[in-house]
């Protein structure tokens, strides 16, 4: 484009039929296009999903795996999904706020930039790695723990036990999870405590504030939005984990609240991967019926997350 | 060895005159080279085309020995084995996807009117065992080396009734041993499994008392330590202090494997163990003239027998629309239960080769294979 003035360049801004530019039609018809394929290509996911579950949402009892209805089905792995996600979170995101801080806060220079590398590097391994991680190394590790746990804590319904001995544990799952996810909680807060104004924080440093209370009183409300949307990213991600949690947890048993034990619930996207290739006719049905839920319960989580964000924004 | 461009002449003249002597007609010469030729027919020749079978995973170690065994004599045949699971197995053979299939279970109900419809038939259905493998009770126990459990024990303890190491049973059957006061961790399959089936059904058969469930290839008792597949079972016990589980026997490694009662004695998962039931159960009432499936007599007090074994089986049709497939899969078989292709499958999967008596009795229904 060869001319300068400022119409011009507003005009294209705006989106405007840009004068003369066989770029710039093209450009605007691939943008166009690439945002009408994702949104077909969600329409398509739902469309497939409540399709093909639908025989297995108007099957009769008796006929599908279980021999229960479908909600009784679904309900035990949805369950375990959420716990699982859930512990997930409740570990990563006080671990994923601290190192964000020590980051953009407390950790010199040098230092902090070669970890904050270190850091996105977790994000770049392959979830079969993490799920191989667990059961090798952290989960025969964690037994001593495990068993602690029970004999110390075993009054509360989380650690009644009996222990497992090989650690194939929910909580364990949970740990491993957390790994996972801590690198976009920590990517995501850590940018944001980065643009937290110097001068709120020169403010409190100047009237008197020690380095925790400047962090308390500016950083942290500053980025609690971060915190909140950085949470449901790592949610998301942690509902849906598959390999990791197909690999790790010993599945043999119902709705269960006790965390280290053997008979866990199975978590729905693990159970989907574990049973398909064996599955056939209306177990397949009932097979993508959950996927259906894993679906909504992200979307839901997703849009919770957004509601929650946006009225942050408006205090 | 006659030449390889001898065998589509030797089909297209098989298909043309109904010479069925052309296909593999070597009953009385089971060797590794299928389709050595019958007395009526001079020329050998070597089998060529593709087929694909898919079933139990058990007979996966197996099947990759008689598939490389018999690749070895035939090197223009491809065959294929999917280990999808027994069940899958049966729905691909009843669905006409796979030319052969593996199965644990015998076919029963809709699944065995599918599969005789698909081969035309009651009596054109072929079900004969193939691999038969002792299912080892492994456990991880320090110090613990020659662990042995009366049936009743054993159903006890995967029932999680009894609980530690130290129990009175376990004590009982093994009066010499330094039991320690552990925690027992029952590791059984996550999966449907063929392993499953037999293990359970053996349970229900000689401790009724205990093992009041439903029999089926899924694990019926929750809370214990799951595991996906037959490694995954070894791994958890492998990893677990005072674990035990059951396995294909051939897979337990360095685990210890406990002797069963049977009788007086104590039986520990040897092959020859193994095989010996077979010949010590009933045939089942076949429903056609080439189906031989077994009642496993697992309450037998008969010495040196071990009754957890799991009894694998090929399923095939006599007619295949294509005669180059039905030779094939006649070959194939026969190369199956041949003394050499047992033996391959003993070396390479530790199974137990069929007797001779069984093999007498199945060959037959492969002999019955329209190779034209």
């Amino acid at each position: 484009m060869s001319s300068t003035n400022v119409d011009d360049l507003q005009s294209v801004v705006r989106g405007g039929p840009a004068r003369g530019g066989a770029g710039d039609r093209v450009f605007r018809g691939l943008a166009t296009g690439a945002g009408v394929v994702i949104l077909a290509t969600l329409a398509g996911v739902a469309l497939f999903l409540i399709v093909r579950a639908w025989p297995a949402i108007t099957a009769s009892a008796e006929d599908l795996p279980g021999g229960e209805n479908l909600l009784a089905y679904i309900w035990p792995l949805t369950f375990g999904t959420i716990i699982a996600a859930t512990i997930a979170i409740v570990i990563a995101v006080p671990l994923s706020v601290a190192v964000a801080l020590f980051i953009s806060h407390i950790a010199p220079r040098r230092i902090a930039q070669p970890m904050s590398y270190l850091i996105d590097l977790l994000a770049a391994i392959p979830s079969v790695i993490y799920g191989l991680w667990g059961i090798a190394v952290l989960g025969p590790a964690s037994v001593g723990l495990l068993r602690w746990l029970e004999d110390n804590l075993g009054w509360l319904p989380f650690f009644e036990g009996p222990a497992s001995a090989t650690g194939r544990t929910m909580l364990v799952v949970a740990a491993v999870l957390a790994v996972m996810i801590l690198p976009i909680i920590t990517a995501v807060t850590r940018s944001v405590f980065e643009q937290t104004p110097r001068r709120l924080q020169e403010g409190a440093l100047a009237l008197g504030a020690t380095r925790w209370e400047m962090i308390r009183l500016t950083v942290l409300p500053f980025g609690k939005s971060a915190i909140i949307s950085a949470s449901m990213l790592g949610l998301g991600r942690a509902l849906g984990e598959t390999m990791a949690v197909a690999i790790v947890l010993s599945v043999s048993g119902a709705i269960t609240f006790d965390l280290i034990g053997s008979g866990n619930p199975s978590t729905i996207a693990a159970n989907i991967a574990l049973d398909f290739p064996e599955s056939s006719g209306l177990a397949v049905n009932a097979l993508i019926a959950s996927g259906l839920v894993l679906f909504a319960v992200t979307l839901v989580v997703n849009m919770a997350a957004r509601t929650v964000i946006n009225r942050q924004m408006r205090i | 060895m006659i030449s390889k461009r001898f065998m589509p002449a030797c089909v297209a003249f098989a298909a043309a005159l109904t010479l069925a002597a052309c296909g593999a007609s070597n009953e009385e010469e089971p060797t590794n080279t299928p389709a050595a030729g019958g007395e009526s027919t001079p020329a050998a020749e070597e089998l060529e085309g593709n087929i694909a079978g898919a079933g139990a995973s058990s007979q996966e170690a197996a099947m990759q020995a008689w598939i490389a065994g018999f690749g070895e004599a035939n090197p223009g045949a491809t065959i294929s084995y999917d280990p999808v699971g027994s069940g899958g197995g049966r729905e691909q053979f009843v669905a006409g996807g796979t030319a052969f299939g593996g199965t644990d279970a015998h076919l029963a109900d809709e699944e065995l009117t599918g599969a005789q419809e698909r081969c035309g038939g009651p009596d054109n259905l072929i079900e004969i065992p193939a691999y038969i493998s002792p299912i080892a009770v492994i456990y991880n126990l320090e110090g613990v080396d020659n662990l042995q459990l009366s049936p009743e024990t054993v159903a006890k303890i995967f029932k999680q009734e009894i609980k530690t190491w130290d129990d009175a049973a376990i004590k009982a059957d093994n009066p010499d041993a330094q039991l320690p006061s552990d925690r027992i961790t029952v590791v059984n399959r996550a999966d449907e499994s063929g392993t499953t089936e037999n293990f359970v059904e053996y349970l229900a058969a000689v401790a009724p008392d205990v093992w009041d469930f439903e029999i089926s290839g899924d694990w019926p008792v929750k809370g214990g330590e799951a595991a996906q597949g037959t490694s995954g079972v070894v791994d958890a016990v492998k990893a677990g202090a005072g674990a035990i589980g059951y396995a294909d026997a051939s897979q337990a490694g360095e685990l210890g494997t406990a002797s069963i009662k049977v009788g007086e004695e104590f039986v520990g998962p040897t092959p020859e163990a193994a095989a010996k039931i077979v010949e010590a159960s009933q045939e089942t009432d076949d429903p056609g003239a080439h189906v031989f499936t077994y009642d496993l007599n697992r309450e037998t007090t008969e010495a040196g027998t071990y009754p957890i074994v799991l009894v694998s089986y090929i399923m095939a049709c006599t007619q295949y629309d294509d005669a180059a497939q039905g030779a094939l899969v006649k070959g194939f078989i026969n190369y199956i239960i041949s003394p050499e292709g047992q033996e391959a499958a003993a070396s390479n999967a530790g199974s137990a080769p069929i007797s001779d008596a069984v093999r007498q009795k199945v060959q037959p229904a492969v002999d019955a294979i329209a190779a034209s």
